[in-house]
């Protein structure tokens, strides 16, 4: 039986890791994220968890120590913000490269200087090549659900990768939503026993683990692990069918909303996608056929499935609360251009920044890009492609 | 207490660290670790630091450990153990692992005295069960003898090399077992290949003790100390006789110096075998070399000084 509570994105959060009850989390402070630790923390302390917590001096060694805990063989968490998974950075991709089955949510904020504790996407967006699978998320629910399903997909044995569940810092950490919790009980038949693989402390069968490996084989070594990204998809399906026949609720590589037979369209990440969906609704009442389409498992990016669910558009706007300096277009307009490019008829795209460092994303600055979408579809005039919103000039 | 263990014990047992390897001949390195583990009674699990240790010992298809082992990055070997070390203590306490096992980390002095110092201060600060062991052989050898926080007053490095106007490194080195031992850690201890009793006494006690210990063993380098390749025991110990590199162990806080030259050796004949410190045997330099001659006095000086606290 559900249950229905009312909890911010933390607390759901720390709950889902609760009820999954891995071997070991390392955990260090950092806003927006801090609470959700510290609640896993109270957890350990009260006996309800079987986990041993290492209190690290930095994310950096955070990170170092989920490896060494994963390695050794049993499921491992940590969870982190902004600065700390910047500086997780470089053992990010180690952990990756040893396809170790690492879990953490990642509570979405900027990216100092300046120094700034509100939501915004870029950390999560810094690390979009580190090989990591990331699984982004609307609400609470969605927060609780994909920290459910994160363990499945990568300790799952034809994956064997880390995976950060995004919830934006703030509006979804801080925020009070209803939400429904599964059983305990059902959460652990989900996931299931940890499954070791070349455990560390088998000292029957010593394993070296961090090889250098040199020109000769390096590249095949990677070749491999860009092939273990191709098999993602199918696993996050598989795992979402399984985790609506517990829940009912149901998941995809993204969510379309009112998509189907728009001809102007949003592509937006988390929270705002919520007010997106309001002003879409809006505008459908006044017969104009608009739509959305959410990413969810956005690394690996399911490209050919996104430009199939995009490409009859007449206009597209992907709204991006990070930019990619130095680049022309902001991080996931990247990703939804090269998904169209196949395409001979495919939409006009534009990009938008908005949000950033917590920036409020209002109802209106949905209007503005949808107005400026109709017209676009109407007449083929693009006055700009790239822009920042919500911005004083 | 782990029983003292003879020599001819020791040759009876298996080489953990496989030959083979590709470290330099004459390195210190292989001969430090092949002493540890033969010290050890019980199963060990390693992680080692990037640094010339692990390039040369695990390229893959072929490892020369024969235990089990784990490289992360450089400035980590302690936090990714600490990692290990926990995943240990949590499978043990749900009855999935019976066995007694011990942890042992390898860091050479740029991955332990600078880059890695946090993640090896917050460890022994959190009081995993693990021995970490630094082979200092006084600069970034792996990547070409660059400068570190270890080393010693007036080398010559390739990043503070000894020129017209620098005499090679200005600084003193870095008391790095001095910082570990102020952890309050129950084991810190200083030891040298060529008292490898000495090296194996500590060893077997550390590992004897739960909680975190701390070892710092010098580890010639030939290439970095510009010296011949069969000098590795002989430099290692002139340091221990000169008192460059004292033998000592602090353990619940008592100091105890474990080996006292009998006729403390000036430190010329350490650094003169050395290419490394040739720059300071000009006759301009002999300010320096008094200046190195006076540190490794007040240290000697202190450290017995710190003993005599304890023995009285």
């Amino acid at each position: 039986m559900a249950k229905i509570v009312a909890v911010t994105g933390n607390e759901a959060v720390a709950n889902a890791l609760r009820q999954v009850n891995p071997d070991v989390c390392a955990a260090y402070p950092i806003t927006p994220q801090t609470d959700m630790m510290q609640r896993f923390s109270g957890f350990v302390s009260d006996g309800k968890v079987k986990t041993e917590i290492i209190l690290v001096e930095s994310e950096h060694s955070s990170m170092s120590a989920c490896v060494g805990a994963s390695a050794a063989g049993g499921r491992v968490i940590t969870a982190t913000s902004s600065q700390g998974l910047a500086l997780m950075n470089e053992i990010l991709y180690i952990a990756s490269g040893t396809r170790l089955p690492i879990v953490m949510p990642v509570v979405n904020r900027a990216l100092s200087a300046p120094l700034n504790i509100h939501g915004d996407h870029s950390d999560a967006m810094g690390a979009r090549d580190s090989g990591w699978i990331q699984l982004w998320s609307e609400n609470a629910q969605e927060a609780y659900d994909n920290t459910i399903q994160a363990f499945r997909i990568a300790e799952h044995m034809d994956i064997r990768l880390p995976v950060m569940i995004c919830l934006d810092g703030f509006i979804i950490s801080h925020s009070i939503e209803r939400i429904e919790y599964l059983e305990d009980e059902q959460v652990q038949n989900f996931v299931g026993e940890f499954k070791q693989l070349y455990p560390l402390l088998d000292l029957a069968h010593p394993v070296s683990y961090g090889p250098l490996i040199l020109p000769d084989y390096y590249m095949e070594f990677r070749k491999a692990q860009a092939e273990v990204n191709t098999k993602v998809p199918e696993v996050v399906l598989d795992v979402a069918a399984d985790f609506e026949k517990i829940s009912g609720r149901k998941y995809g590589l993204f969510e379309t909303y009112r998509l189907e037979d728009a001809e102007i369209g949003i592509v937006i990440l988390n929270s705002a996608a919520g007010t997106t969906k309001d002003v879409i609704d809006e505008f459908r009442n006044k017969g104009i056929k608009a739509g959305l389409l959410k990413p969810r498992l956005y690394r690996p990016f399911p490209y050919v499935e996104t430009g199939e669910a995009l490409k009859h558009l007449k206009a597209l706007c992907v709204l991006d609360r990070a930019d990619s300096f130095g680049s022309s277009f902001s991080p996931v307009y990247m990703d939804i251009a090269s998904s169209l490019y196949p395409y001979n008829d495919k939409p006009i795209l534009i990009n938008k920044i908005y949000g950033l460092g917590g920036r409020d994303y209002l109802p209106e600055h949905a209007e503005i890009v949808l107005n400026e979408l109709i017209d676009i579809a109407e007449t083929g005039n693009v006055k700009s492609y790239k822009e920042y919103i919500g911005v004083r000039e | 207490m782990a029983k003292p263990v003879t020599l001819k014990e020791l040759s009876k047992k298996e080489i953990l660290f496989a030959s083979g390897h590709r470290l330099c001949a004459g390195c210190g390195a292989p001969i430090i670790v092949k002493m540890v583990l033969l010290a050890s009674d019980y199963p060990l699990i390693a992680a080692n630091a990037t640094g010339c240790l692990e390039v040369s010992s695990c390229i893959s298809d072929y490892t020369a450990w024969k235990i089990p082992w784990i490289h992360n990055a450089f400035e980590n070997a302690a936090a990714t153990l600490s990692g290990v070390e926990t995943m240990y203590r949590s499978l043990k306490k749900q009855g999935k692992i019976d066995k007694d096992i011990k942890f042992i980390a390898f860091g050479g002095d740029g991955g332990t005295y600078d880059i890695g110092l946090q993640s090896l201060s917050g460890a022994m600060e959190r009081g995993h069960d693990m021995l970490y062991i630094c082979y200092d052989n006084g600069a970034y050898m792996n990547t070409g003898i660059q400068r570190s926080s270890a080393t010693p007053l007036g080398a010559d490095t390739t990043t503070r090399p000894a020129g017209s106007v620098v005499p090679g490194k200005t600084e003193q080195r870095k008391n790095l077992t001095k910082i570990m031992a102020a952890h309050n850690i129950p084991y810190a201890a200083q030891a040298s290949p060529s008292h490898w009793a000495d090296l194996v006494r500590k060893v077997r006690k550390a590992l004897d003790i739960p909680g975190p210990k701390f070892m710092n063993i010098i580890s010639p380098c030939n290439r970095g100390w510009r010296s011949r390749t069969d000098d590795a025991i002989m430099l290692s110990r002139l340091a221990v006789e000169t008192c460059y590199w004292p033998l000592y162990e602090i353990e619940n806080g008592v100091t105890k110096i474990t080996f006292k030259p009998r006729e403390k050796k000036p430190i010329i004949d350490f650094l003169k075998p050395q290419g490394r410190f040739k720059h300071l045997f000009k006759p301009d330099a002999e300010d320096f070399l008094k200046r190195i001659q006076d540190d490794i006095d007040k240290e000697w000086e202190r450290l017995q000084k710190e003993e005599a606290c304890f023995s009285s």
